[in-house]
């Protein structure tokens, strides 16, 4: 197996996309947030505020495998994949069916993975994404199908945790069985200079949906959703596709982006020196920002497929996918054009937004009760700021009803913009609320004017010369003294108002 | 207290009830009985003698309280070592398996457990219910108590044994191509497959999902439905298993014993599954049953199920590809059998310990299902083993069409001797010619005794089968036929089995090892 350290020779983008045209395809993994498992009563480590850190403590017999165990559906995910079938634009079947996917590996207790095979439970469908100039375009569905994940194993002694060279494996079975729904692309065609971008705003939007649907924790980071990028580039007239390349696992939004680009590039030099692309899975390695060639893949992969006879046929009633497809919420397009359009910010202001991926916590903060212009200023601001600093999403930080809560302090006059970021600050490191950061930490604004006059009376009586240039009409000079007043006050002042009363009580 | 085994559940039962004996007595008589004939017939992989008489006495104490949980209450059972049972081992009689104890009980032993009877131990069978002898048992095989020199059937050998040795009144079987019928018919005792759904798969380790039905197994048809009725119905853990209501199938064979008359009732005889082929013995007895079907008002009607002939092909090919996928688990990284020279790679282990813990007959399925599932071969094997299996049950609805039950032996011959097939894969799996249909179309079936073949004196069983969801019709003419014949022979057939065993020097609870002289 190649590894990671083969330098590939690239091809500069541009030249690349003159030469050749690149085709386009994904398949995103999304965990469903169920209860339970997709057939067991096992707890479901992708639900909402699961702790699996424990291995094999999220499991059930069928997750293990175990003789005579039996796999049962989990009516909660089959209502999830319907609405995201649904979302998505897809017929949904009146009657799919399960069926084993049969490969020896020890991370699926079964050696047997039970997934849907030739009739998915949706199909055909398309979504449309925006683009980052505000243009949008339609990505092709062929269909979205249920699942269930494989465990994790992990390869002790080796240098790099690979399985080369190490000792042996340690299996944990608590994401075995965890819900999937797997949504497959058709060939996007024309992406042209846009592939990188087409790539990352269809897995962005594929995000949101699942987040609108309240059907998966979708945090790529934590592997709730996780993206398969195809690449295959034609010589520019050619009307037969080139071979494909998979590249697995590209699981952040700017990986997809940079994955896509690179594969670009990379099979251009290849073919443009006459080489041929091998049909392959590849790793894509954040770090380096590059692939390496994983196993070999052919369409003649032979799972042995059969109709998994432990199950029954998928049927949901006409009723319930009537009763899911009016409950579906607005699509992220016009979601965003609805909200745009309410809160009243110019495209470039919600762009900038959108692309910071606080869309959905900042409509939240709004709903709690703060202003569209004062919520965004804290989403894009402080905690932006901090959240790069720190390398995580903004949203898994503080929640939209803490920042909420925060501007309404700010509003109320209790606390100062520096303040609050202070309290902000407080309940980032987990102190509670901004109610609480506040009393616990004594940070108040002292709005008692009878002690800011006492403190602008002592820093005036101080500064004599202050004094005198203030009388003589130069105002700016108080700066000097508001600054002695606000160290006094240990910060815990009005700013605004301190220079209100130092004006006056220097005239007087 | 000798006459004791040879009570009937039934009789059991109401014994018990009437306070004329005790679970520990009928218990302990049952594991002397074990420890008297095992070493001559080996029906049972794993005796459990001290945890049967622990339960047995509980129960003791439940019924004095007037707390007995069913009527059966203190009953002894055995139980099919593919069975997942908590406290005991249950192997499959594989090697993959040896000592495996699962964390859970298998439904049927659940409900058998709630009802207070007492399991004595599991019953050996050919590994993973691949086999019609019980000679492709990983721990040797069941000797027929007709005639130790023959096999018991298979794959429920054990099970069968154990009833008609009267080492166990009643047991569970189960039936994936005719494990359960075969073994009653080639042993002179009665089993039943019900309709594919009536009782839970959960916890039987599995061979083919699609075809396995768990089953009572027992000397009389009135037994077997009062297993029936305490194992059967919906199970919420068995996406297969039916949501209905469903009659008790021992009122079926009360009524049907009682009533002594098969008036109006059609029996269809299946052309195909009779003639050329079938031992001579076999079909003169099938033929008299016949008479006296007729004799007691049934309308005895010929049906053509033209489609059966294929059906032991469309079997072959259903069974090993779902076997093959079912067995893949077995692969030494979570429980089983680990076979690691150290220094080696998971697909080493995992291919080591499979080539060790499984025997011939489960490698020759594995292989042969692997291949039929194939890329390329799928259509030309599963697919069109598919296609017959519909055409399978649409001869079943076309037959039903004319007649309430459907007949046929139960066996084209009565037992065969030790190693007769074993080396003739092709020859065994004709054996299952009779009872295959049934689990393609779902269909229960049942076969009890119709007499022994005059010219080897062993045991012929007629098979009986129903639509789908009909069962109670099995029992209903089963317990007529029944009791005709043993009017007629003035006892149960069992009564003309060999005596078996020697006596026992000392008395055992069944822990005893192996004195066997054989």
């Amino acid at each position: 197996m190649a590894g990671a350290s083969t330098k590939d020779v690239l091809m500069d983008f541009d030249e690349a996309l003159e030469r050749f045209e690149p085709v386009l395809g994904f398949e995103v993994h999304v965990e469903l947030s169920t209860a339970t498992k997709m057939f067991s009563a096992a707890p479901n480590p992708a639900a909402p505020g699961a702790d699996s850190t424990v291995p094999n403590s999220f499991v059930a017999p069928v997750d293990m495998g175990l003789p005579g165990a039996l796999p049962l559906v989990n009516a909660e995910a089959v209502r999830y994949s319907i609405s995201l079938g649904l979302a998505l634009g897809c017929s949904i079947a009146p009657s799919s069916r399960f069926a084993r996917k049969n490969y020896f590996y020890p991370d699926l207790g079964k050696n047997y993975q039970i997934s849907q095979y030739d009739e998915p439970i949706a199909f055909e469908g398309s979504v449309e994404v925006e683009l980052e100039d505000g243009t949008t375009w339609v990505v092709p569905i062929e269909r979205a199908h249920m699942e269930e994940d494989a465990g994790k194993l992990t390869h002790v002694g080796g240098a790099t945790g690979r399985i080369q060279g190490a000792d042996h494996s340690l299996v944990d079975y608590n994401r075995a069985g965890v819900p999937l729904v797997e949504i497959v692309t058709k060939p996007i065609f024309g992406a042209e200079h846009r592939a990188p971008e087409i790539g990352k705003a269809y897995v962005a939007t594929i995000r949101d949906i699942v987040r609108s649907l309240g059907i998966s924790e979708a945090r790529m980071e934590r592997g709730n959703l996780r993206c398969d990028a195809n690449v295959s580039l034609r010589p520019r007239g050619q009307e037969r596709l080139g071979t494909r390349t998979e590249t697995k696992n590209v699981n952040s939004l700017r990986s997809v982006e940079r994955a896509v680009r690179y594969e670009i590039q990379r099979q251009a030099a290849i073919l443009a020196a006459g080489g041929t692309i091998i049909q392959e899975t590849r790793h894509w390695h954040e770090d380096t920002g590059t692939t390496s060639a994983g196993r070999p893949k052919s369409d003649a992969d032979d799972y042995r497929y059969f109709p998994e006879p432990d199950l029954l046929p998928v049927e949901p009633s006409f009723a319930l996918i009537e009763e899911l497809r009016a409950a579906l919420p607005e699509s992220p397009v016009a979601f965003r054009k609805r909200l745009q359009a309410d809160y009243g910010f110019t495209d470039a202001e919600f762009r900038d937004i959108v692309n910071a991926g606080v869309l959905a916590e900042l409509e939240e903060t709004v709903a709690k009760g703060a202003a569209p212009a004062q919520a965004r200023k804290w989403w894009l601001g402080e905690i932006l700021r901090i959240a790069n600093a720190r390398g995580v999403d903004a949203g898994t930080l503080v929640s939209p009803l803490h920042v909420s809560e925060l501007i309404a302090l700010v509003e109320n006059g209790d606390l100062t913009d520096r303040l609050a970021r202070q309290v902000l600050e407080g309940v980032i490191a987990g102190e509670g609320s901004p109610e609480a950061v506040v009393a616990a930490r004594g940070l108040k604004v002292v709005s008692d004017d009878s002690a800011l006059i006492a403190a602008i009376d002592t820093a005036l009586a101080s500064q004599p010369d202050v004094l005198q240039k203030i009388k003589d009409g130069k105002v700016q000079a108080a700066g000097a003294v508001i600054g002695a007043v606000m160290k006094a006050m240990r910060g815990q002042a009005d700013a605004a108002r301190v220079r209100e009363l130092v004006l006056e009580r220097a005239q007087s | 207290m000798t006459d004791l085994i040879r009570w009937t559940a039934a009789e059991l039962a109401e014994r018990l009830g009437a306070g004329d004996v005790s679970s520990v007595e009928a218990t302990r008589a049952h594991l002397d009985r074990i420890a008297e004939v095992e070493p001559d017939v080996h029906a049972f992989l794993h005796v459990a003698g001290e945890a049967a008489l622990t339960r047995a006495a509980e129960i003791d104490r439940l019924r004095a309280a007037g707390e007995a949980p069913s009527p059966l209450a203190g009953v002894p059972v055995a139980i099919k070592d593919v069975l997942c049972t908590s406290d005991m081992p249950s192997t499959a009689a594989s090697r993959i398996l040896e000592g495996w104890i699962p964390p859970y009980d298998a439904t049927p032993v659940a409900r058998l457990r709630a009802a207070g009877l007492v399991p004595l131990g599991k019953t050996n069978m050919d590994e993973f219910a691949m086999g019609s002898s019980t000679e492709y048992s990983a721990y040797g095989p069941t000797h027929n108590p007709w005639d130790l020199s023959r096999i018991p059937g298979g794959s429920g050998g054990g099970s069968a044994a154990a009833v008609s040795a009267f080492e166990a009144p009643v047991a569970l079987g189960s039936d994936t191509g005719g494990s359960i019928r075969q073994p009653a018919a080639v042993t002179g005792s009665v089993g039943v497959k019900p309709t594919y759904g009536g009782v839970s798969r959960y916890g039987a380790i599995a061979l083919a999902s699609s075809l396995d039905q768990v089953g009572p197994v027992s000397r009389t048809v009135l037994d077997a439905g009062l297993i029936h009725d305490v194992i059967g119905g919906y199970d919420p853990n068995d996406a297969t298993s039916l949501q209905q209501a469903w009659p008790s199938m021992a009122e079926a064979a009360r009524r049907g014993a009682a009533e002594g008359s098969l008036a109006g009732v059609r029996v269809g005889v299946v052309k195909e599954l009779n003639g050329d082929g079938f031992q001579e013995g076999v079909r003169s007895r099938f033929a008299e049953s016949l008479e006296r079907m007729a004799a007691a008002g049934a309308e005895i009607v010929e049906v053509a199920a033209p489609h059966f002939e294929y059906a032991i092909s469309a079997y072959y090919l259903i069974l090993p590809a779902e076997a093959s996928s079912n067995l893949a688990k077995y692969d030494a990284v979570r429980f089983g059998l680990r076979v690691d020279p150290g220094r080696s790679t998971t697909e080493q282990v995992m291919a080591l310990s499979r080539e060790r813990g499984f025997g011939p007959e489960v490698k020759r399925r594995v292989i042969l299902g692997t291949y039929a599932l194939s890329a390329g071969y799928y259509d030309a094997y599963y697919g069109s083993a598919q296609q017959v299996r519909t055409l399978v049950q649409r001869d079943f609805a076309a037959a039903f069409e004319q007649a309430d039950v459907l007949v046929s032996p139960s066996t084209p011959t009565t037992a065969f001797r030790f190693g007769e097939k074993v080396d003739d894969p092709l020859a065994m799996y004709l054996n299952d010619v009779t009872t295959i249909p049934a689990n393609l179309a779902g269909v229960p079936g049942m076969s009890l005794p119709i007499g022994l073949a005059p010219e080897d004196g062993l045991p012929v069983g007629l098979q009986i089968m129903a639509p789908v969801r009909e069962d109670a019709r099995l029992y209903r003419v089963g317990a007529t036929l029944e009791a005709l014949l043993e009017a007629e022979w003035g006892a149960p057939l069992l009564s003309r089995a060999p005596e078996l065993g020697r006596p026992v020097p000392v008395p055992g609870f069944g822990t005893e090892p192996d004195g066997g002289t054989r």
